[in-house]
């Protein structure tokens, strides 16, 4: 193909840039901290009720910062509402073969149930003195569909940002059908990662922690795996990693995956930094994963 | 529905004169670049460069030396939004801003579109950009308002050799292949139509002429609908998002067994 690997390199850039790199970090946060704390309250014990509200204190402002920070990548902000409702009808807008259109109803529905599930967390902590809004924690049946349908929304949109780079034309991002499946395990270890890393700030110990690291430490092996299967498919576009990318890319597979998943196994070599340190990492390799994805497109 | 209407360009008639350029600025208004202060590419006669918010006509030149330059050809062609039977930019714009005209053609609405830039990663030709004195996504709207009054686009119109011409795309199609069929009779046998049949995109409503391989050109040799991701990526997702829940539900389960455990010792 005259030295063209791909047919997506005869397109241009959306010059998609900080903004929504910093999007799909806070938007993974926001809703893997939810479908965590879903996953806790079903699912763990009575103790770690802390931990699942921990979840829910994330989601929400992580969801706020999204929104905001989608609005202002627009080139016409004021317009953002057209995502929603057609300006020219004022019908609503809804196509389920665009995933930025099904992920602009998700951000707005997952909101609702963030938000709910937020304000329970604050009335069950005593921080917010509503007795109706204590209603919204589970067990009782109301807030049960609410975590499950939130969980389910906030799984959405943590993957949905990948599906919508794939379905594009871009050099990379078109080029792989797998930049969703690893965006929902990212966003679950950089999720479980945060959470970690505010739990042990907390004045009392945590119940479940051990659980929550354990956890971590297996996703951030299915990520390492899916991450791999993500540069095989991509065949003869890798050459676009063969550069700087490349090498941060496997900056964040040696210092962001596989050397957390070694503390685990080495207790010792840090003590009492051990999780700290693990959380950190998964952290910032979260981050900048999503950096190399969006901006080594942008720069072919 | 009106019958479809659409470009043939006859690559092999170009002359680089960029009349189209002018006369698809002049019509539809469109500013300078850089606020007129003049720009040059400094490598090649083509100032112009690419297909932009600003920029819906581009004449591209192509110019194949040798080290030596002792010889050589130019290619010249005059590129523009293909108005894809099937196109992308439409498939997957979420504010519903761009729509299939009754031409079959394919235009942006500027009040509608919000600037998210989906069309412009879609686009396979990459056609679409900003236009930043509207803040919105912009293209050829192949005249859409002179077509409704009856009228051939101002590029067609312009052009001095008729290397871009304007009609149904039936008759269209039936011009270019005997145009075709002239140049191979007459030695040219590299002479091919791009898009003229329903393989690329379901056919593109502006079609070409070429004499060199599609990439030569700038041209993608098979360019695809984004959503051939949409279901494998869909599919993909929610197998990650099943292993996770499986992950968490067993740490947190097992958990649970083994504070059982401790609070019966």
């Amino acid at each position: 193909m005259n030295g063209v690997p791909s047919s997506t390199y005869f397109t241009v850039s959306p010059e998609w840039g900080w903004l929504i790199t910093l999007y799909f970090f806070f938007g993974g946060l926001a809703g893997g901290a939810y479908f965590l704390a879903a996953l806790i309250d079903f699912f763990g014990q009575p103790e770690d009720r802390p931990l699942a509200r921990l979840g829910y204190y994330i989601s929400f402002p992580c969801l706020i910062i999204s929104g905001f920070l989608l609005i202002i990548d627009l080139y016409r902000p004021l317009r953002f509402w057209h995502m929603l409702i057609e300006s020219n009808t004022f019908q609503p807008m809804f196509k389920y073969w665009s995933p930025m259109s099904v992920g602009s109803w998700a951000l707005l529905i997952f909101g609702i149930f963030s938000f709910l599930s937020f304000l329970g967390a604050l009335a069950e902590s005593d921080r917010l003195r509503w007795s109706a809004a204590g209603r919204l924690r589970p067990p009782g049946a109301m807030a049960t569909v609410i975590a499950i349908v939130g969980g389910l929304c906030g799984l959405y949109v943590a993957g949905y940002t990948g599906v919508l780079l794939a379905v594009t034309n871009r050099p990379i991002w078109s080029d792989t059908p797998l930049l969703g499946m690893l965006f929902v395990v990212s966003a679950a270890s950089t999720s479980a990662a945060l959470m970690i890393l505010l739990a042990q700030r907390a004045a009392r110990a945590v119940p479940g922690l051990a659980a929550l690291h354990r956890m971590e430490l297996c996703v951030l092996g299915l990520e390492l795996i899916v991450l791999i299967a993500v540069v095989i498919s991509l065949g003869p576009v890798l050459r676009a990693w063969l550069n700087l990318w490349g090498l941060l890319l496997g900056t964040i597979i040696v210092l962001g995956m596989l050397f957390p998943i070694v503390l685990n196994w080495r207790k010792n070599w840090l003590g009492n930094l051990n999780t700290t340190a693990t959380a950190a990492l998964v952290l910032i390799g979260g981050f900048l994963l999503r950096i190399v994805i969006v901006f080594s497109s942008e720069g072919v | 529905m009106a019958e479809p209407m659409g470009f043939y360009t006859d690559t092999t008639v170009c002359i680089g004169c960029k009349a189209c350029e002018v006369a698809c600025k002049e019509w539809n208004q469109l500013p300078s670049t850089n606020g007129g202060v003049n720009t040059l590419s400094g490598d090649s006669y083509d100032n112009t460069r690419q297909l932009d918010g600003i920029h819906w006509r581009h004449v591209k030149f192509i110019e194949q030396f040798t080290e030596t330059r002792q010889d050589g050809r130019w290619l010249l062609m005059s590129d523009v939004c293909k108005h894809c039977v099937h196109a992308a930019c439409l498939e997957v714009c979420p504010t519903g801003a761009i729509t299939r005209t009754e031409f079959d053609t394919v235009v942006i609405q500027s009040d509608a579109c919000n600037g998210c830039r989906d069309c412009i990663a879609a686009c396979p030709f990459g056609v679409i950009d900003i236009n930043p004195a509207s803040g919105t996504a912009q293209k050829c709207t192949l005249c859409y308002d002179r077509l409704q009054s009856g009228m051939e686009p101002a590029c067609s119109k312009a052009c001095p050799t008729d290397s871009i011409q304007f009609g149904t795309i039936r008759e269209l199609r039936g011009r270019a292949q005997k145009r075709v069929d002239q140049l191979h009779q007459a030695g040219e046998k590299r002479a091919y139509l791009y898009g003229a049949d329903e393989k690329i995109l379901g056919g593109l409503n502006s079609f070409y002429l070429l004499v060199d391989k599609p990439e030569v050109y700038g041209l993608p040799p098979d360019p695809k609908m984004p959503t051939r991701n949409l279901a494998s990526g869909t599919l993909f997702s929610i197998l990650g998002a099943v292993l996770v829940g499986f992950i968490g539900m067993v740490s947190f389960r097992n958990r649970g067994a083994r504070a059982h455990e401790e609070r019966q010792s």
